[in-house]
């Protein structure tokens, strides 16, 4: 299967197999008006399997969001058909407003206005607790 | 500034100097009498709680301070739908300092975000309870003389248990600490704080339905009352409450020189028969409760 080469824009590549929908939905790429492409279960020598994104446009995008939800992917800026930067991701320290705390008894629930801030607790583990009442992410 | 909200934002170092200056107010209390005077100490009690507001309102009148607050959330803007940061915001307009307790998980820490002055966590839900910690840990000191090499029994709710969670934390930073969590199946300490503190300090733990195969290797015995407010159901609720109950009967094997600990209310996991036992130390407990109090507020207040 053939995608066209970008000219200017972004690959994220090295997306774990899977999970590029999650990432676009988190990243708002719906949102975007130019051309994306989702490669699903594209063939990997490191990987085996893995996902890639494609964006006809080089725009800022949450670095941080990304390296919480694989920390292992790389960001390939492209500018007149040339790679110009690759960035490599780690997980991030915090994220903010990116998922929702969903302990029924955290302040949180019950004031909607406060940013969902979440700390990374345990870098091994990939382990983030919400900033207020500690609760693991996801849990 | 500095607020409280967490015991761990204590390091042991600050913790022994609270420790040792409670024990000064202890035995010079007249030397503190006047130390806040022209001090407004806000309690700010989106929940109830008798001894914990009393408390910190004591303490703050013990030091020449004055006190002003609610003591329910009906009572307060917050019934209007106020926020906790813009409460925090003007109450810190009319007060030297905050003590918050509230039902929500993480509200004092809301609270410090946005108030000018210290913020004393005074209870959030069923996450932290610091100045209780304290109180535990005065308590203890001043009846072993140390936290190092103490083997700690935990009996009763571990799973919704503050108090618990927080001193586990808190002596979890001693050398030589050993832990025996005594519980029901459904209310057993959470298992991120057996990995994320006991685990990973190295701290030796036994966990066991059965207090009173425990009992003989205690030095201290912090019971709990398993909690209405912090079940969803009532069923729940009423089938484990009365899981444990403390009787002379069950103290023939302890130490005698055992230190029987509650952080207060009890319902009737400890038999008032237990209260004439020389090792009950809950009582003296509230009273050392008021010292550290006073002691964290002069902290907080920067005031020597």
């Amino acid at each position: 299967m053939i995608i066209d080469a970008i000219k200017n824009g972004i690959v994220i590549d090295h997306i774990a197999a899977g999970k590029a929908m999650e990432l676009y939905k988190i990243l708002g790429l719906g949102e975007l008006d130019c051309t994306v492409a989702i490669l699903k279960n594209v063939v990997s020598g490191k990987l085996g399997r893995k996902d890639i994104i494609k964006i006809d446009r080089v725009l800022d995008l949450d670095w941080d969001v990304i390296g919480y939800v694989d920390p292992n992917i790389t960001v390939n800026i492209i500018i007149d058909g040339r790679r110009v930067e690759k960035r490599q991701l780690k997980l991030p320290e915090t994220i903010t407003n990116v998922i929702r705390c969903k302990n029924p008894r955290c302040i949180t629930s019950v004031e909607q206005e406060l940013p969902q801030i979440f700390k990374l607790t345990d870098r091994e583990n990939r382990v983030y607790r919400c900033l207020y009442c500690e609760t693991q992410a996801g849990k | 500034m500095r607020s409280l909200i967490d015991i761990l934002e204590l390091s042991t170092q600050e913790i022994d100097e609270l420790i040792a200056k409670a024990s000064d107010i202890i035995a010079h209390p007249e030397a503190y009498a006047h130390k806040c005077d022209g001090k407004i100490l806000a309690t700010l009690f989106f929940e109830p709680s008798t001894r914990t507001r009393l408390s910190f309102e004591s303490a703050m009148l013990r030091l020449g301070g004055q006190v002003l607050g609610f003591s329910e959330a009906a009572s307060s803007s917050a019934a209007k739908g106020e926020s906790v940061a813009d409460t925090a915001r003007t109450v810190s307009c009319y007060s030297d300092i905050i003590a918050m307790r509230h039902p929500k998980e993480g509200a004092p820490l809301v609270a410090s975000m946005n108030a000018t002055v210290p913020v004393i966590n005074a209870g959030d839900g069923g996450h932290n309870h610091p100045t209780q910690t304290l109180t535990d840990l005065l308590t203890i000191y001043h009846e072993k003389g140390h936290f190092d090499n103490l083997t700690v029994g935990f009996c009763g709710d571990l799973k919704f248990g503050r108090t618990v969670h927080s001193l586990i934390s808190a002596l979890s930073r001693y050398q030589g600490v050993r832990i025996a969590l005594v519980s029901p199946e459904e209310l057993k300490l959470p298992s991120y704080v057996k990995k994320e503190v006991l685990k990973k300090k190295g701290i030796e733990y036994v966990q066991t339905t059965d207090l009173e195969s425990v009992m003989p290797e205690l030095d201290i015995l912090y019971m709990t009352r398993v909690q209405r407010e912090r079940f969803f159901n009532e069923e729940d609720y009423l089938r484990l409450k009365d899981s444990y109950i403390l009787t002379p009967e069950k103290l023939v094997s302890a130490k005698q020189d055992l230190c029987i600990l509650h952080p207060l209310p009890r319902v009737n996991e400890i038999s008032v028969a237990v209260d004439k036992d020389p090792r009950a130390c809950y009582f003296k407990q509230v009273n050392y409760g008021r010292f550290i109090r006073m002691a964290l507020i002069l902290k907080l207040l920067e005031i020597d």
